[in-house]
């Protein structure tokens, strides 16, 4: 069940790239066929029961590289259960988005199937070399992604994500090799690393290891100060491929925190500990800040990303400061999961909101629009919804995903306290952005600017009922989390 | 003496069919040299088929303790003869009708069997024999087009092998003086209390020599060169299967060493800088060629790697056989979608690749992202056994500077796949279509995936004992 969830769309990608459909053809059978996997998720996460031990859901395994220790093992649990299925939300969501799509459409279809297998065989995977298989030719995907369908300096952003990105993987590579090695016997199986939990007595390599896992995770999250190819790979990505790179692709980064990185290194995460919690306080004033000067949207979503990374860093940080009590770490460490959700919901819609203006007029540039509200008034209302949603207001998702992690890293410690400010920014920088667009007299490219068409209405509006959906009745979904959550920190205060 | 010649039917099956090859094509009209092909390709799979079948022979050596049949020879009998079918393959459109069609099978033939040898033998002066072996049909492929860049190829090719060569022979003269003997076996007591210094010398002239045929730093320098200025066939060939011979043959003297030198040392430096060298030179290369001609280069360090801790690490060995089965049909596949388009030449010229024949393009792709070392291709299981022996033989830092210099070498193959999924070239015009390297090319690709995704049956089978 799982691997056909993991495999169906790379199938479905492989049939598409290589027959002959015609456009229309090929965009619904898109559609259809994410319409397929969201319901393939939905029965996923309809029969799955937390496993009383702390164990996986829908475990499946088969040999593959016996002599290195590396087998096909895949399962679910309450941390990538939720990311498996906002993957399925997100690329259903991208499908019917691109339903007018002109360029090349069967080999997006293509493509976005491709990258739709890797992401889920990412959050699926219970081995580290699949894992990694799973992380590079996301890589590999997005970069045609961006340099397929970008626009602008399309070609450079998708290489300079492509060389910061894979630098990233390499360091992962590297650092998994170390966990291997340490592990007797030796393997790349990652339940067993984290029974395990090799090198916890030897700290020296430990925190080498956790280096180089952490680089990795960090480059791809991003955080200060590696993030700096998030930005014009963003602005140059078309809506869709922003939207999944931003919703799903940085999920890879902060999963990997709580996935490998806390459970298989944990006294090196405590060691650890202050230096990420210092930064993700970085991240999310840093991303902010910078988010609040910027004069293109597109840019200035994406520097909202690295903040809203940044809180995830705060609560897997102070997860790791053993001395503090377990209940706070735990409430942290589901906000952080929550928020990967969440951000992935709010982000994904902005982006798709982000691309109508560039779809319309051609720029992204605050400056060429004005007075928006008038001739497009739905899509005003709905990038108010979202701009909301993304400053954590009270019933959306984002408020609950950023009030637990608040609360649960500052009664772990009080220096988390530094980046409520963020909460401020952001609030801030979507306001002024607002009242630049869509307030005043109408100027510039916004004369005569199309309201949103059915496909983006159904697309936009569905990311945002769900953000709704968990920011009102959050509790199916922190059920799911709470208990992941719990044993992830009950393995990281080893 | 051990005098097995069956243990030796691989090597003879080449022998035999290089003669024959050239008794047949200098009878044979020109329209009618595809039997020297047939026969050829005939000698090349009886040896697959006969190294196959010895894979199962107890583990020993033969001709006075000269030549292992082990399992490093079997890999690399196995990969050698695929490897130069998988030349004849790509290379028959451009060959096929020409005025040295049959000696250029000939040459091929007796290539490999010098690169068979040479991977295979246990004594230096049977290595010497093979160096000349593989090296001197190297020359007359290089030179076979007589083009001006193809006869400096070859005089460069020349005068850098011959150098290596006398080294080589140096080296050999020196550690049968130290030692008292040639074959490894008696080699290995006779050096143990041998001065370091003479042993140095002997050590870095039977290196030099090796690592001409490798084409590592420091004898690197014809190998972009050739790759550029050879046929397509001649610059696959003398790219990839020269190599496999050479570099197990360093791993097999590299065991023999005392301790009394840091041998493991001086080995990890050279990969170090051989492949650091190779990618920075690839950097700015715009024809792909010489482009390709500098990444096998870079490869070579990696290769290096798994040699450099050849008596540390238990995984050594099954890493560089596999490393060395992956390179070489990862590098035969891009040198095939290379000759299937003779006419695009630099990295613009690939524009469009996707385009007019998607299949290329998917071929090409999937060989650039396994030079890279992308999952789930085979050199990435390579690049992961590989490191995995390093590490585990104590030489972190040569892993952390292969991971740089993997991230390094995206950005030339970057070069070459971002051009051949652009939209339209300057020319729209259809490719001369050349059937045979299409084929050789999708077939290669699709042994890459193959390989890669299942190295998990073919590991444990090159994880065999090293005789000497």
């Amino acid at each position: 069940m799982l691997s056909l969830i993991v495999f169906l769309p790379l199938g479905a990608a492989l049939v598409l790239g290589a027959s002959p459909l015609p456009d229309a053809v090929s965009r619904w059978a898109w559609v259809a066929l994410t319409a397929a996997e969201l319901v393939l998720v939905g029965v996923l996460v309809a029969g799955y029961d937390t496993p009383a031990d702390g164990g996986l859901g829908w475990e499946e395994r088969a040999r593959w590289i016996p002599s290195v220790g590396s087998s096909y093992h895949v399962g679910v649990d309450g941390l990538s259960l939720p990311l498996i299925a906002l993957t399925a939300v997100i690329f259903c969501a991208c499908a019917v988005y691109a339903l007018r799509e002109g360029r090349r459409p069967r080999a997006q279809a293509a493509l976005f199937l491709f990258l739709q297998s890797t992401c889920m065989g990412l959050f699926a995977a219970q081995d580290l070399i699949l894992f990694f298989l799973f992380f590079d030719l996301s890589i590999v995907g997005m970069y045609f992604a961006i340099a397929g369908w970008g626009h602008g300096g399309a070609a450079r952003s998708a290489l300079k994500f492509f060389l910061y990105t894979f630098l990233g993987s390499l360091a992962l590579l590297v650092g998994f090799i170390g966990l291997y090695l340490a592990a007797d016997p030796h393997t790349f199986d990652i339940p067993e690393l984290v029974a395990a939990a090799p090198l916890a007595d030897d700290a020296v390599t430990g925190a080498w290891v956790l280096g180089a896992v952490l680089l990795g995770l960090a480059v791809k999250t991003p955080t200060v100060p590696f993030h700096t190819w998030l930005p014009p790979a963003h602005t140059d990505a078309s809506a869709i491929g922003s939207a999944v790179l931003a919703g799903i692709l940085l999920k890879m980064g902060t999963y990997g925190f709580v996935r490998i990185a806390m459970p298989a290194l944990p006294s090196a995460w405590q060691a650890w500990a202050w230096v990420i919690l210092t930064v993700g306080v970085v991240s999310v004033l840093y991303g902010a800040l910078v988010a609040l000067a910027q004069t293109d949207v597109k840019r200035m979503i994406a520097y909202t990303s690295v903040n809203h990374m940044g809180y995830v860093l705060v609560a897997v940080g102070a997860a790791g400061l053993v001395a503090s009590g377990t209940e706070a770490r735990e409430l942290a460490v589901t906000g952080a999961v929550t928020q990967m959700v969440s951000h992935g919901l709010i982000t994904a819609a902005l982006f798709l909101l982000a691309g109508v203006l560039h779809d319309r007029a051609g720029s992204y540039a605050m400056d060429d629009y004005g007075g928006l509200a008038a001739p497009a008034p739905r899509y005003a209302g709905f990038f108010a919804v979202a701009a909301f949603a993304s400053l954590g207001l009270p019933a959306f998702s984002g408020f609950v995903a950023e009030f637990q992690i608040f609360a649960g890293s500052i009664g772990a410690t009080w220096v988390a306290v530094l980046a409520v400010p963020g909460i401020l920014l952001t609030a801030a920088l979507f306001l002024r952005a607002y009242q630049r667009l869509f307030t005043g007299p109408t100027t510039g490219r916004a004369v005569d600017f199309r309201d949103l068409r059915p496909r983006e209405l159904l697309s936009v509006g569905g990311l945002l009922l769900l953000s709704l959906l968990v920011g009102v009745a959050p509790w199916p979904l922190l059920d799911l989390i709470a208990p992941a959550a719990a044993s992830v920190v009950g393995l990281v205060s080893r | 003496m051990h005098e097995e010649p069956l243990a030796l039917l691989p090597e003879i099956c080449l022998l035999a069919g290089a003669v024959v090859t050239l008794l047949a094509g200098s009878f044979l009209p020109r329209e009618r040299q595809w039997v020297a092909r047939l026969i050829a390709a005939t000698a090349l799979f009886g040896s697959a088929v006969t190294a196959a079948t010895a894979l199962t022979d107890p583990v020993r050596t033969v001709y006075g303790g000269t030549f292992a049949v082990d399992t490093a020879t079997g890999a690399v009998r196995l990969v050698v003869t695929s490897a130069t079918l998988l030349v004849i393959g790509l290379g028959v459109d451009e060959l096929a009708g020409t005025r040295r069609e049959s000696e250029s099978y000939v040459l091929l033939l007796l290539g490999a069997l010098g690169a068979s040898v040479m991977g295979s033998t246990t004594d230096l002066l049977v290595l010497v024999i093979a160096f000349l072996l593989g090296s001197i049909p190297l020359y007359g492929l290089i030179g076979m087009l007589r083009s001006p860049g193809a006869a400096e190829a070859a005089l460069k090719t020349y005068l850098l092998g011959a150098l290596s060569g006398i080294l080589l022979l140096l080296g050999t003269t020196v550690l049968y003086g130290l030692g008292g003997a040639t074959a490894y076996a008696d080699l290995a007591p006779g050096l143990a209390g041998a001065p370091a210094a003479a042993l140095a010398v002997g050590l870095l002239g039977v290196l030099a020599g090796l690592l001409f045929k490798a084409g590592a730093v420091p004898g690197h320098f014809w190998v972009p060169d050739a790759a550029q200025a050879a046929g397509t066939p001649a610059a696959a060939f003398l790219t990839t299967v020269p190599k496999i011979g050479a570099l197990v043959a360093i791993h097999r003297l590299v065991t023999v060493l005392p301790a009394s030198i840091d041998g493991p040392l001086l080995v990890a430096v050279l990969a170090a800088v051989t492949m650091t060298l190779g990618n920075l030179a690839a950097f700015t290369q715009t024809d792909v060629r010489r482009l390709l001609g500098w990444s096998t280069v870079s490869q070579v360090g990696y290769l290096l790697m798994p040699v450099a801790v050849a008596s540390g690490s238990a995984a050594a060995l099954p890493a560089l056989l596999l490393y060395l089965g992956a390179y070489a049909v990862t590098n035969l596949a891009a040198f095939a979608v290379v000759a299937a388009v003779p006419d695009r030449r630099t990295l613009e010229d690939f524009r469009g690749l996707a385009a007019s024949s998607p299949w290329l393009a998917g071929a090409l792709l999937v060989a650039l992202l396994s030079l890279v070392g992308t999952p789930p291709t085979a050199v990435f299981v390579g690049k992961l056994t590989v490191f995995t022996a390093a590490w585990d033989g104590g030489l972190v830092w040569l892993v952390v500077v292969a991971a740089l210099n993997s991230v390094a070498s995206l950005f030339y193959y970057l070069r070459w796949i971002a051009p051949a999924f652009r939209r339209g070239g300057p020319e729209a015009e259809p490719d001369r279509s050349r059937t045979s390297a299409s084929v050789a090319a999708v077939l290669a690709a699709a042994c890459v995936l193959g390989l890669g995704l299942a190295a998990g049956a073919v590991l444990p089978l090159l994880d065999g004992p090293l005789t000497r």
